[in-house]
């Protein structure tokens, strides 16, 4: 109590310095962590890893992005078929394959499956293993699909075929539900038929390459920083 | 009372003041008209028939300047009757980003810095709807992902849109068809609506925005995909141009697997309210009541 004075212990003063020097240490370590989050740590993306760089649609010129209307839907516009089912051609894998009768009109029917000696590129992998082609194809007029009813119909009413199996699928598409359309929300408009999707042998979809990812924000400005250096010249040489 | 009458009226006043303040702004930009009319323009609302077409007219020249292109910039009205709907199809969304890519070319959105209206988020089949486990920048070889399925997300053009509420200047509103739109001339660059918007929809022009002649979109509308100036906000209008014009939106038709699906959602027969009424239907973040038009299905 009556040693007041005594307090300014001697001690005291290397453990300011130590407070100091501590101190100082920590400003130190975050202002360099606040740094390296500044500038975005470009070492903890991996080179091969999305979103580094810019990609516009120029760089797929692969891929239409300016959807031509099919001829159907044009013209269709503003007459009555506007309502109706605009369905292109039927897919055939190749040109001159269609009508099948040029061929098959001479050569006898043999209902048993077996390898083929022609069209040897048709894997069959839809349904039951013991799937055959005369289970949809006609075998007295090869130029139409059968039903399940005996009913013949054309290549380009395949989706009545499908809807034997896939009612479900088939109603969703009729509505509009199922299926890509292009044209008007309000008219015409485009009904694809279910084997321009999808390989009526092998109806799964394939899977595909995804175009690339947006550039993550740390990228965004110096993306643009560098692509403007690059850009730079040919814009000065064109003025 | 009477006596007490100011020399000069009010509308003297302003009038005069105006004009002042013309002068000192066409002195000040080296005396060029438009950029004086710009900054006394009115918002597109207010505008007259007369002067949209002028402004319209203006904005084509400045753009076949620009870009040596002839322009169409259009201001059509909504139709009567519409309320656009639109729907994706969880089920078959393969996350291909086509529509990502297919909306930059319509839109006009800045190449670089870059600027998507669409982003896709893939998400884990075990968990479903996780936003903060999704991950936008996923870059496989291949899509789908067997684990995994993906969910695209742009402007849900809400009933109920707090970016509206916040705007302070009124620059961005909602059209009788329910387009949520953005005067780029009356934005001032808050940001005010970004902060706002649950869904990230809304973007910034921190720079000018960059678009190669070649890639220019010469189908535009004042409120939708003209080019924008730097420092505005701008968002999916579910192309306006396009679909005030009867047809779909870009994103509906470049779609491969078909998961895109629009319509007016006023029309009992159209199929967005068919697949509203037969399929399970859902927005995103419903607890917030901002009343999306843009709904996610599963048709399987």
């Amino acid at each position: 109590m009556s040693e007041r004075p005594d307090k300014t212990d001697p001690q005291l003063l290397p453990g300011w310095s130590s407070l100091v020097i501590l101190l100082s240490l920590f400003a130190v370590i975050s202002g360099g962590v606040m740094v390296a989050i500044l500038r975005g740590e470009e070492a903890h993306v991996t080179p091969d890893t999305g979103g580094v760089h810019a990609h516009g649609p120029a760089d797929f010129p692969e891929i239409e992005f300016d959807v031509q209307l099919p001829s159907a839907v044009v013209e269709a516009v503003g007459s009555e078929q506007a309502g109706g089912f605009n369905v292109p051609p039927p897919p055939f894998s190749e040109d001159g394959i269609f009508p099948c009768s040029d061929c098959h009109v001479d050569l006898d029917v043999d209902p048993e499956p077996r390898e083929l000696m022609m069209h040897e590129q048709i894997q069959i992998n839809h349904g039951p293993k013991d799937r055959w082609c005369l289970d949809c194809h006609n075998a007295d007029d090869r130029d139409h699909l059968r039903l399940a009813n005996g009913t013949l119909v054309g290549f380009d009413e395949s989706y009545k075929l499908c809807g034997q199996c896939h009612g479900t699928i088939f109603r969703d598409w009729r509505e509009g539900i199922h299926g890509r359309r292009q044209g008007y929300w309000n008219g015409a408009k485009s009904y694809l038929l279910c084997a321009h999707c999808h390989d009526p042998h092998a109806p799964a979809f394939k899977p595909i390459k995804p175009l690339p990812p947006p550039v993550r924000p740390r990228f965004l400005a110096s993306g643009a920083s560098a692509e403007q250096t690059d850009a730079a010249p040919a814009t000065g040489q064109e003025h | 009372m009477g006596s007490k009458k100011p020399a000069i009226s009010r509308r003297a006043f302003v009038a005069g003041g105006t004009t002042a303040m013309t002068a000192i702004a066409s002195g000040l930009a080296g005396a060029s008209p438009s950029f004086v009319e710009q900054m006394l323009r009115q918002r597109f609302v207010e505008l007259s028939p007369e002067d949209l077409e002028r402004i319209t007219s203006e904005m084509e020249r400045d753009y076949l300047q620009k870009y040596g292109k002839e322009c169409n910039v259009g201001t059509s009205k909504a139709q009567p009757g519409v309320l656009f709907g639109y729907a994706l199809d969880l089920s078959r969304c393969v996350g291909c980003r086509r529509c990502v890519y297919a909306c930059v070319n319509e839109n006009n959105q800045s190449r670089d810095p870059q600027i998507h209206w669409i982003r896709v988020l893939q998400m884990d089949k075990e968990k479903g709807i996780e936003l903060t486990e999704s991950d936008p920048y996923y870059d496989p070889e291949l899509v789908p992902e067997p684990d995994s399925f993906y969910m695209p997300v742009a402007c849900m053009q809400c009933r109920n849109p707090p970016c509206v509420k916040v705007c302070p200047v009124e620059a961005t509103w909602q059209e009788p068809d329910g387009i949520v739109v953005i005067d780029y001339d009356w934005c001032i660059g808050c940001r005010c609506c970004m902060s706002a918007c649950p869904y990230g929809a809304r973007h910034f022009n921190w720079a000018e925005p960059t678009v190669a002649s070649e890639e220019l979109n010469p189908d535009m509308h004042y409120l939708g995909n003209r080019v924008r100036p730097k420092g505005v906000v701008e968002k999916c209008t579910f192309c306006i141009h396009r679909v005030r014009e009867g047809r779909y939106p870009a994103c509906v038709e470049i779609c491969p697997v078909g998961a895109r699906k629009f319509g007016n959602l006023l029309d009992e027969e159209g199929e967005i309210r068919y697949l509203m009424r037969e399929k399970r239907v859902f927005v995103l973040k419903e607890d917030l009541n901002t009343q999306p038009k843009f709904y996610y299905f599963y048709a399987t």
